[in-house]
């Protein structure tokens, strides 16, 4: 090749790339296929999520065996992002432009989702019902293609604020957080919910790291504080530590657990049920280890579908439960979407659920959006833990209603 | 090989590397911009570990300062994404200088100890600073576009600065270590006392090749950080810091070059044991890695050297007609 052909190369490629660009806005879907990009973190620190990944992706498999969507097969692409956020943009990135998948659906994590956002709303590709509970993905005007999907962090913190406003008296209130987004998003919630008077009430503020070893410290000086309300927003492990510790040094504060931390199984029965009497948390969804569900219909097709799908998954893990109610819930928007499957009316699907309600949802939880709603599920019911199960009390509390 | 056949090599592949955007797709040539960017950091690592013997497990958090150092100067600053490379060389040579005077007390795998301190550390620290760092959500910056109305879009665009960045810091290592400093580096490596008696400062220089080294790996992670246009403590863990040194030890340690091969390794070794097993890509990867350091005990680099002496030996071997 001579010199003046090299330079002519680019400009053929250029004029090759340019006639690419007008491609039509149905991608990723063919008549008998619909092709739907995810990343997990299968390995790394955050690897403990990476089975609502495949918990998924046997979901999917059951819709297909049983015909698909509107007769087209799902086609998952998954893949490990390792909860690194370059690594979410390759792997995102090699999802829209070489797999050219129609919608990306539950990246996971605060960071891998914070790392892809422009790009999504970039190239209009549906970045749908984000594994995070962050408040930003709720940004219609913004960010037109991102959306969330669980009750964000934000919402339920204002619901403990206002019980304790309600319902004790001269409340001191000690906080236990993880040093992190999600951590101060509860907190933010919290002292949002509890007013002008917030820096009163709450007597003490502790924080720790996701990569300490204990945090009875923490509790020791809480319990010193003379609190008598402890808002604990910890992650399980710590969370178990947390609620062991205050029991063993005699501290019976109003203890109040954030939902992250609610399995009966993986949390509180490690903890002790003793220690685990009187715990307040705020629920959405059904627990498998919680004995009321045993024989609730929901619940029955759940562990039938556990059990055929997804053999190697733990029934105790809730993230399962979770991956099940997400996948549901894009299934019925596919659906809702009819034959026009162009990113434009996935969207818009997306934000026109009108009362859906889900097997796995508490009783009375319906999932709502609109064009200026993108917060799918914004209802939650408060719970007391009563030695076995998780006793509901009160109304279905939702973000607009405390 | 002769100069001259080693020049032809070098500008051959850059001319290769010049053509790539006009036949890879967005994302593929993001990769490749990727490899670049470790190659630049991976050779920082080089100098220090490979030329001079002092094992760093801790460069991720020079990477780390370098890629926030440029998102602080973009994001609070308004400073132009171009002036943010230079800036975060300068920050990253301080900081390794620094780190490098008290680490002259330590050897060997003490040192490897301390740097990974500093690995651990950083991404916590980070997140103390939160006005500054955006704590653990991180700083999302803008995608630089392609000036002077160059036709070219902002991953063609990247590529190249990546690009000419890696070429410009790759000869200014050639030269570094092809003359007396890089003879004086090397010597403190093989044999300390005696470097000391030939009159080389060694205190002064590790600590000289430390912050060097730093500073290289400091204008990777601000390409990085412009590249990927997101930083946050997440994208710095330890985990970058050891796949630095995988990178750095299958290229080729004390190699030039080995950079780059281990550049391609640490990008798309993962992405294959991935694909070729999603239940255990880690343990695929480590088939790989022990499969390399077994046949090619000197890395990529090592092995191609040994190569060329082989087919020199067999035309050298040919009789003279």
């Amino acid at each position: 090749m001579n010199f003046r052909h090299l330079l002519a190369l680019p400009a053929v490629a250029l004029f090759a790339v340019a006639g690419s660009v007008s491609a039509q806005t149905v991608v990723g879907v063919t008549a008998t296929e619909i092709k739907i990009g995810n990343t997990n973190p299968y390995s790394g620190p955050a690897s403990a999520y990476g089975t609502i990944g495949k918990a998924i992706g046997a979901y999917f498999n059951m819709v297909n065996e049983q015909g698909g969507i509107n007769g087209r097969k799902i086609n998952y692409i998954t893949y490990d992002d390792g909860y690194s956020p370059p690594k979410t943009v390759e792997m995102v990135r090699k999802l829209v432009e070489q797999d050219r998948v129609a919608l990306v659906f539950q990246p996971l994590g605060t960071p891998p989702n914070s790392a892809i956002h422009k790009y999504m709303n970039q190239m209009k590709v549906p970045q749908l019902f984000v594994a995070t509970g962050a408040t930003k993905w709720n940004d219609p005007k913004n960010y037109p293609w991102t959306m969330g999907w669980q009750p964000n962090y934000q919402t339920e913190g204002r619901i403990y604020a206002a019980y304790v406003l309600k319902n004790v008296k001269d409340a001191k209130i000690g906080v236990l957080y993880q040093n992190d987004d999600y951590g101060k998003d509860y907190l933010k919630g919290f002292e949002d919910g509890l007013g002008a008077q917030a820096s009163k009430l709450i007597v003490m503020k502790q924080s720790y790291e996701v990569t300490d070893p204990t945090v009875d410290s923490q509790i020791v000086n809480l319990k010193n504080s003379g609190a008598n309300v402890f808002f604990n927003i910890t992650i399980p492990k710590f969370a178990v530590q947390a609620i062991k510790k205050a029991h063993d040094i005699g501290w019976k504060p109003l203890h109040l657990l954030n939902n992250v931390s609610s399995s009966v199984g993986t949390v509180l029965k490690p903890a002790g049920v003793e220690a685990s009497k009187g715990l307040i948390t705020a629920l959405y969804l059904k627990d498998y280890t919680d004995p009321q569900w045993k024989n609730d219909k929901g619940m029955l097709e759940w562990v039938a579908w556990m059990k055929k799908y997804y053999p190697e998954g733990k029934l105790e893990d809730g993230f399962n439960i979770y991956a099940y109610s997400v996948a549901q819930t894009l299934v019925h928007v596919l659906r809702q979407c009819g034959n026009d499957l162009s990113r434009e009316n996935i969207m818009r699907q997306a934000a026109n659920i009108k009362n859906l309600e889900l097997p796995l949802l508490l009783p009375g939880i319906k999932i709502n959006t609109g064009p200026n709603d993108f917060a799918p599920i914004e209802q939650s019911q408060l719970a007391r833990f009563n030695g076995e199960r998780w006793e509901l009390f009160g109304e279905v509390l939702s973000a607009g209603s405390h | 090989m002769a100069p001259r056949v080693r020049l032809a090599v070098v500008l051959a592949a850059l001319a290769l590397a010049c053509v790539l955007p006009f036949f890879l797709s967005g994302f593929r040539l993001f990769q490749f911009t990727q490899v670049w960017i470790y190659a630049i950091a991976i050779l920082g690592l080089n100098m220090l570990t490979g030329f001079n013997g002092q094992i760093s497990l801790g460069h991720g958090a020079f990477y780390a300062i370098g890629g926030y150092t440029a998102a602080i100067l973009l994001s609070h600053f308004g400073v132009p994404y171009g002036w943010t490379i230079p800036a975060a060389a300068l920050v990253c040579f301080v900081a390794g200088f620094l780190f490098g005077l008290p680490a002259l007390r330590l050897e060997g795998l003490y040192l490897a100890l301390a740097t990974l301190s500093l690995a651990l550390a950083l991404p916590q620290v980070l997140k103390y600073f939160e006005h500054w760092t955006g704590g653990s959500m991180g700083l999302v910056l803008a995608k630089p576009e392609a000036p002077f109305g160059l036709p070219l879009d902002p991953d063609q665009w990247l590529y190249y600065v990546a690009l000419a960045v890696l070429a410009l810091l790759f000869w200014l290592a050639a030269n570094l270590l092809g003359g007396r400093v890089g003879r004086a580096i090397v010597a403190i490596r093989d044999n300390p006392i005696a470097a000391q008696a030939m009159g080389i400062h060694t205190a002064l220089y590790k600590s000289l090749t430390f912050g060097v080294s730093s500073a290289y790996t400091g204008v990777a992670g601000a390409l990085s950080a412009i590249a990927i246009a997101y930083v946050s403590p997440d994208s710095f863990s330890v985990f970058l810091s050891i796949t630095l040194l995988i990178g750095s030890v299958i290229g080729g340690l004390a190699s030039i070059q080995g950079a780059i091969y281990g550049a391609f390794f640490i990008q798309f070794v993962p992405n294959w044991a991935q694909e070729i097993s999603k239940a255990a890509p880690w343990a695929i990867f480590g088939v790989f890695l022990i499969l390399f350091t077994y046949f090619m005990p000197h890395g990529i680099a090592g092995a191609l050297r040994w190569l060329q002496a082989r087919m020199a030996k067999a035309r050298g071997a040919k009789p003279v007609s």
